[in-house]
């Protein structure tokens, strides 16, 4: 069986951006945690890498011309939800602090996570690669 | 990279959180300013914040952080107060004292103060997340 470095390491990299983006509109969500009328907004994770796995999401169709359009409801990250809040304020807005945080604090545990994962796979394959 | 966003993100965060007790701070200091004219009064102000779209023209873009919008001077009629002794009374001895509710303040204070912790949270988390993802294969 051919050894294929790239399959290995691809889930974990697709995890990784993903990661950065969702820590990404986290972080945007606590930013606005006082905007009147904001909705908070997040992916959703498991249905994002899931996508990925089975190559549904593809990535982006080729754009060469200026007419060109992705196909409907297309996201290169995954589709970006709105939270549902439990107790949304009078103004309008639906970021809860709490939640958000949570969210954000083991969005980057998980990211720290994948990069032991894939820091992991390096060292296996060096350890291969020399033959020691 | 898109983890570098996260910092542009809070530091707008901050930015707006610190106009908010900026304001904070003007208006518990003028708490007492009384004046002899409405006009002349100091005026309780709140900055009003809105988000900042990724991009202006999508149907339901993301944020990608904060902004003030402007800062607004309260409505709430001012107080009227008999104090024939103060300088600054009018020719009936009364003063007209701001419309600075103290309590809120306060409680606006300590909300925006919160809110900007967790903004410098949210930055000294990205750095982390960034600083290990530099170190990957060592």
């Amino acid at each position: 069986m051919p050894l294929s470095i790239d399959k290995t390491i691809d889930i974990h990299t697709r995890a990784l951006s993903l990661q950065a983006r969702r820590a990404e509109l986290l972080g945007a969500n606590l930013a606005n945690a006082d905007t009147p009328g904001y909705k908070a907004r997040d992916i959703d994770f498991r249905a994002a890498m899931a996508a990925a796995e089975e190559g549904l999401a593809g990535g982006p169709l080729a754009v060469t011309r200026a007419g060109h359009l992705q196909p409907a409801g297309f996201s290169p990250d995954g589709e970006i939800l709105y939270r549902q809040p439990v107790q949304p304020s009078l103004d309008g807005n639906t970021v809860e602090t709490q939640v958000e945080m949570a969210q954000f604090a083991e969005n980057s545990v998980r990211y720290l996570a994948t990069l032991r994962f894939l820091s992991g796979k390096f060292n296996t394959y060096l350890t291969a690669f020399r033959g020691e | 990279m898109s983890l570098f966003n996260v910092f542009d993100t809070a530091g707008t965060g901050m930015y707006a959180q610190s106009v908010r007790l900026n304001t904070t701070s003007s208006n518990l200091a003028n708490a007492n300013s009384a004046s002899s004219s409405i006009d002349q009064t100091y005026r309780a102000r709140q900055p009003v914040f809105g988000q900042i779209l990724k991009d202006p023209y999508a149907s339901d873009g993301t944020a990608v952080g904060v902004r003030v919008l402007g800062v607004v001077e309260s409505q709430t009629p001012l107080r009227r107060e008999y104090n024939p002794g103060n300088p600054n009374a009018d020719a009936e001895g009364y003063v007209y004292m701001p419309n600075v509710n103290v309590v809120e303040e306060m409680a606006n204070m300590i909300s925006a103060s919160r809110s900007y912790q967790t903004n410098v949270e949210v930055m000294n988390t990205a750095k982390e997340m960034l600083m290990r993802t530099l170190s990957l294969g060592q």
